[in-house]
């Protein structure tokens, strides 16, 4: 067991993947000689070479077309696009040909590839590079979108991810890297799929993913002490979906909070709350509650952006809301 | 009409140095093209074949020519008029027909149809129907080639038109630059659906649309098989020996509308007309093979007997095939299976289909 950051814990089981399998190579602009515009794949290219950490010119639908053409012929590339904002210039390719190529052509082919990219708003990024587009892929049949919360699901993720032979949306967030969390030694992966309690309560479950996750354990630490019991259901896969873990929760504290960063209309956390209401209408003691962006392009200005982006203080005043 | 752009035709040289077998091979090649996608016409209006159909008339001595210089080694990649690429590659008739049909012993097992052909055993990577995007696939298919030391090379096959879209140009920058063994083969037919090349291309010349990259372009007379396969087969070996990409500019007519159902009413019919009997690749070919003594007249019946034969027993096998069934809806879903994935039952029973015994 060591402590590590999220960081760490990406670029530890990139260069454990690239020397566990030839077939991983990894892509994306600036991963290389620059050390990854966030410092994900720092010492790879040093580690393992121009031919397996290959820096792209700024090309997203074609690198991201070439990844998948070439995980059809077996290999299996780790593509980086630097935020999620960049890759509605490749969506083509993700939507169109990654997502369909197994089922579309009976199965006789298939796009064993990763796309890792952070997602959401911090730091005054402002309105072009703040935004949160998994909900896009989730929606898409085909790919699988997993969006860890800690270094230890990081890890776990990732190592599912570049070993499935379907190509997987992988969701990080700028304001998680430098994030700690303990993390074992041993070669485990966590199943795509699967959503995880992360803390147990009795009043209120709180769903959400990435960053959000992080946010609503603080947020429950801190009602604790008000006598308010939060439990968190962290989903870690938005595609495929729990909907089990997350039903099951809410049967059990009758109320439940969805929390994301993305827009409210059409977002993430209205899915979840429409499967909460078909799957678990009767158990229910209070409507649920959505907790999300609000709907403009993310303003510069630090007040005015803090003001739209969902936090702490928004996720607690909509827990109050629903628990006296 | 800019059916004046066709280089000089080449029909005049010579077969001396052909093998008689490879030519009659190639004239059954086409002709079997020729009357697959005459039968699928006739399937398509009565009701057999659904969705979008984009035919290869006119275009056989192009796909005939291209395939007659690859080997098994290599990969092809095309867009969605891709029914006579995937025969050529060798692909049962009548699997093909019956994925235009939509059933179970389709070639992507009903579940791509007219636009999404693909045959894995014989390196026939797919028709993609967004313009484009099977260009980037291809550039990493020779990517891959490249990368696990293998033989061959990739045909990223598309229309006249997708030399007007920004996948092309950056797939051409990514050939070059890291030195992929790919071809980029343009079926210039002379018409993106309803617009000539000269209204959507600023450089009508596409074998020119390189330069920028350093890339190498020629035309080739697309009604020649001889003259394709000469041509494929020298930037071929180039793409395979020295990991050059090229661009082949294919000059065809096309025969019909864009698809089954465009009436072609934005070209003058009389040019049609005289463009199908100028630019008739299968009766020039066959012409060539007469008039040089390679095959006679009874030859030639017989084919024409056999090719009937054959696409008859294609449209019979696709009628008799099963339909795909709803239980197998999710089948292909995932390559790798994980928890959570919806079931088909789950699925159907959903929205109140009941399955039945199966």
């Amino acid at each position: 067991m060591s402590t590590i950051t999220y960081r760490q814990a990406l670029n530890r089981t990139l260069a454990e993947e690239l020397t566990r399998d030839e077939q991983v190579v990894l892509m994306g602009e600036e991963i290389g000689l620059f050390q990854g515009s966030y410092r994900i794949t720092e010492g790879l290219l040093e580690q393992f070479g121009p031919r397996r950490v290959v820096d792209t010119p700024i090309a997203e639908e074609g690198f991201v077309g070439v990844a998948i053409g070439a995980a059809m012929l077996g290999m299996r590339p780790v593509v980086e696009i630097m935020t999620i904002n960049f890759i509605l210039v490749a969506i083509d390719q993700v939507v169109n040909h990654a997502s369909k190529i197994h089922y579309m052509f009976g199965g006789q082919a298939r796009v064993p590839m990763v796309i890792r990219t952070p997602s959401g708003g911090t730091g005054q990024l402002a309105a072009t590079h703040s935004q949160s587009f998994e909900n896009w892929f989730a929606y898409c049949p085909g790919l699988k979108v997993v969006a860890p919360a800690t270094p230890y699901d990081a890890r776990g993720l990732l190592r599912a991810a570049i070993r499935d032979d379907d190509p997987v949306i992988f969701i990080e967030s700028l304001a998680l890297y430098d994030t700690k969390g303990e993390v074992p030694d041993n070669d485990y992966v966590i199943p795509i799929g699967k959503a995880e309690v992360k803390r147990h309560g009795r009043d209120v479950t709180v769903v959400s993913y990435s960053r959000m996750t992080a946010v609503a354990l603080q947020v429950a630490q801190q009602l604790e002490a008000e006598g308010i019991s939060v439990e968190v259901v962290d989903l870690r896969s938005l595609r495929p979906l729990d909907r089990p873990t997350i039903i099951e929760s809410v049967k059990r504290t009758n109320r439940a909070v969805v929390i994301a960063e993305d827009w409210y209309s059409y977002g993430v956390t209205a899915e979840i709350a429409a499967t909460i209401q078909e799957e678990a209408f009767d158990y229910l003691d209070a409507p649920v509650v959505r907790v999300a962006g609000l709907e403009v392009p993310l303003p510069y200005a630090k007040d005015l952006s803090a003001a739209a982006k969902p936090s702490a203080h928004s996720l607690i005043h909509a827990i109050r809301s629903i628990v006296r | 009409m800019r059916i004046s752009t066709l280089k000089p035709r080449t029909h005049a040289i010579s077969l001396e140095q052909e093998a008689p077998s490879e030519m009659r091979r190639y004239y059954y090649q086409m002709l079997l093209l020729r009357r697959f996608e005459e039968r699928t016409s006739e399937m398509y209006v009565k009701a057999k074949i659904g969705g979008y159909c984009h035919l290869n008339l006119g275009e056989e001595a192009t796909i005939v020519g291209l395939n007659a210089a690859l080997t098994p080694d290599d990969y092809v990649y095309t867009n969605y008029r891709e029914h006579g690429y995937i025969l050529a590659r060798g692909a049962d008739p009548r699997r093909v027909m019956a994925e235009l049909f939509g059933k179970e012993t389709g070639v992507s097992g009903g579940r791509g149809g007219s636009m999404h052909l693909f045959d894995a055993e014989r390196h026939f990577m797919g028709g993609y129907a967004i313009v484009g995007g099977q260009a980037p696939l291809a550039v990493g298919a020779a990517y891959a080639l490249k990368y696990q030391s293998r033989p061959g090379v990739v045909i990223a096959q598309m229309g006249d038109a997708t030399t007007n879209i920004g996948a092309f140009y950056e797939s051409l920058n990514l050939a070059k630059l890291w030195q992929l063994p790919v071809l980029f083969f343009i079926v210039n037919n002379g018409y993106g659906m309803g617009t000539a090349v000269e209204r959507g291309s600023s450089e009508p010349n596409l074998a020119k649309k390189g330069a920028a990259f350093r890339i190498h372009g020629e035309r080739v007379d697309g009604t020649d098989v001889i003259a394709v396969r000469d041509a494929v087969r020298r930037l071929r070996e180039k793409a395979e020996q020295h990991h050059e990409p090229a661009i082949l500019d294919v000059v065809s007519f096309r025969f019909r509308g864009h698809s089954v159902i465009d009436a072609d009413r934005y070209r003058d019919a009389g040019a049609v007309r005289r463009g199908r009997e100028k630019f008739d690749p299968l009766t020039s070919f066959a012409t060539r093979l007469l008039d040089q003594q390679i095959v006679d007249q009874a030859f030639l019946d017989t084919t024409a007997q056999q090719v009937d034969a054959e696409v008859q027993a294609a449209i019979d096998f696709a009628n008799s095939s099963p339909d795909p069934q709803p239980a197998d809806l999710y089948t292909y879903m995932y390559a790798t299976p994980v928890a959570n994935t919806p079931s088909a039952d789950d699925a159907l029973r959903a929205v109140g289909i009941n399955r039945g015994a199966q």
